[in-house]
């Protein structure tokens, strides 16, 4: 590194590629496993409730969970704010 | 007994078959009995990073088929004794690798009284991937400090937990390690690069080596000779060591810490 190097210096972005990572690895991990068919689930459950409300789509979420033999198949939507 | 390591890591380009190289050349290096396997059919590079591209006669395909015996397509290496390469076969016949074929090939290396069986993955998820990976006891998982390449060895360590052998016969599992390549502490240091605590803490395993970023790596696979092989240099030392661990050895890690620069060198470059 020579003295022009100092004036620009790149800025530290590791820390963002950590927090993306840990993000983003955690969320990959908890839909490990889980049946193929969740992500198309999700996306007619939403079609379905959007005929409704206008929800985000965002705001379904679809986990399948274990719960000691069997598995649970977890259905989340919040509504949007006018709604409540 | 043999162990049959893979070393695999999901994205391309990291160093899977350098490290492939180097490991199997340093376990050889001990006198034992070494295989080192290329699984990327249709893309063979491990014989030009062995330096033994001219002498591929038969391949890993062909010993499948039957169209030779094991020993004609073994490479025997002439830097050390003990160190065979199986060439991979360069046919674009995707299903040209078989579950049963690649057992067979497995079987035969193991009655041959072959210490270890290094397998060299394919990039990707695919099935040359997937076979590499599916009797392995050990997984060496290679990884750069970036987010792609950490973001797919994740993905392949879920894989190395469901899809091999030994996770479907649930005999304790496929042991993973990580190996970090391409790592620079000049960088890490300023801040512009994924520490190794912070690979470590991402994908919750720990690390068997780490190889810093190194002009020798193109050198020496420009010349054909497996980087461990270039002795005195920084990488060749933290191949060395990585091997010594895979065999059991503690050792702390080496060449993770940024060099102490003089004055001249700082102001002036170097």
């Amino acid at each position: 590194m020579g003295l022009l190097d100092l004036f620009r210096r790149t800025p530290a972005t590791a820390n963002v590629a950590k927090e993306r990572l840990r993000i983003i690895v955690a969320q990959e991990r908890s839909s490990r496993g889980a049946p193929d068919f969740l992500p198309l689930l999700r996306r007619e459950l939403l079609e379905v409730i959007r005929k409704y409300v206008n929800v985000d789509p965002d705001s379904v979420q679809v986990n399948v969970e274990q719960d000691g033999g069997h598995d649970v198949l977890e259905l989340s939507v919040s509504l949007p704010e006018k709604l409540r | 007994m043999t162990e049959i390591i893979v070393v695999t890591s999901g994205k391309g380009g990291v160093g899977k078959t350098t490290t492939s190289a180097s490991l199997a050349c340093g376990l050889a290096r001990t006198g034992k009995k070494v295989a080192v396997i290329d699984f990327d059919i249709g893309l063979r590079n491990l014989d030009l990073i062995m330096g033994c591209e001219r002498r591929v006669v038969y391949d890993f395909v062909n010993v499948i088929n039957g169209d030779c015996t094991l020993k004609q397509a073994l490479i025997k290496d002439k830097r050390i004794e003990t160190l065979h390469v199986l060439a991979a076969s360069q046919t674009r016949d995707k299903d040209a690798l078989t579950a049963e074929g690649v057992r067979k090939v497995l079987d035969e290396l193991i009655a041959e009284g072959f210490d270890y069986i290094l397998c060299d993955s394919p990039a990707g998820i695919e099935k040359g991937a997937h076979l590499a990976m599916y009797y392995a006891d050990r997984a060496v998982v290679v990884v750069n400090p970036e987010v792609s390449s950490v973001r797919d060895s994740d993905r392949i360590l879920g894989l190395l937990a469901s899809k091999t052998e030994r996770a479907e016969k649930g005999n304790g599992g496929v042991k993973e390690h990580l190996l970090l390549t391409r790592y620079s502490p000049r960088r890490v240091a300023a801040g512009e690069m994924l520490s190794i605590t912070d690979v470590k803490e991402i994908l919750g395993l720990d690390v068997i080596g780490v190889i810093p970023e190194s002009p020798e790596v193109l050198s020496a696979s420009n010349a054909g000779t497996p980087v461990i092989l270039n002795e005195g240099t920084d990488v060749s030392e933290a191949y060395g060591d990585a091997v010594a661990r895979l065999l059991g050895e503690e050792r702390p890690l080496r060449f993770i810490d940024e060099a102490k620069k003089g004055f001249f060198t700082r102001m002036f470059g170097g």
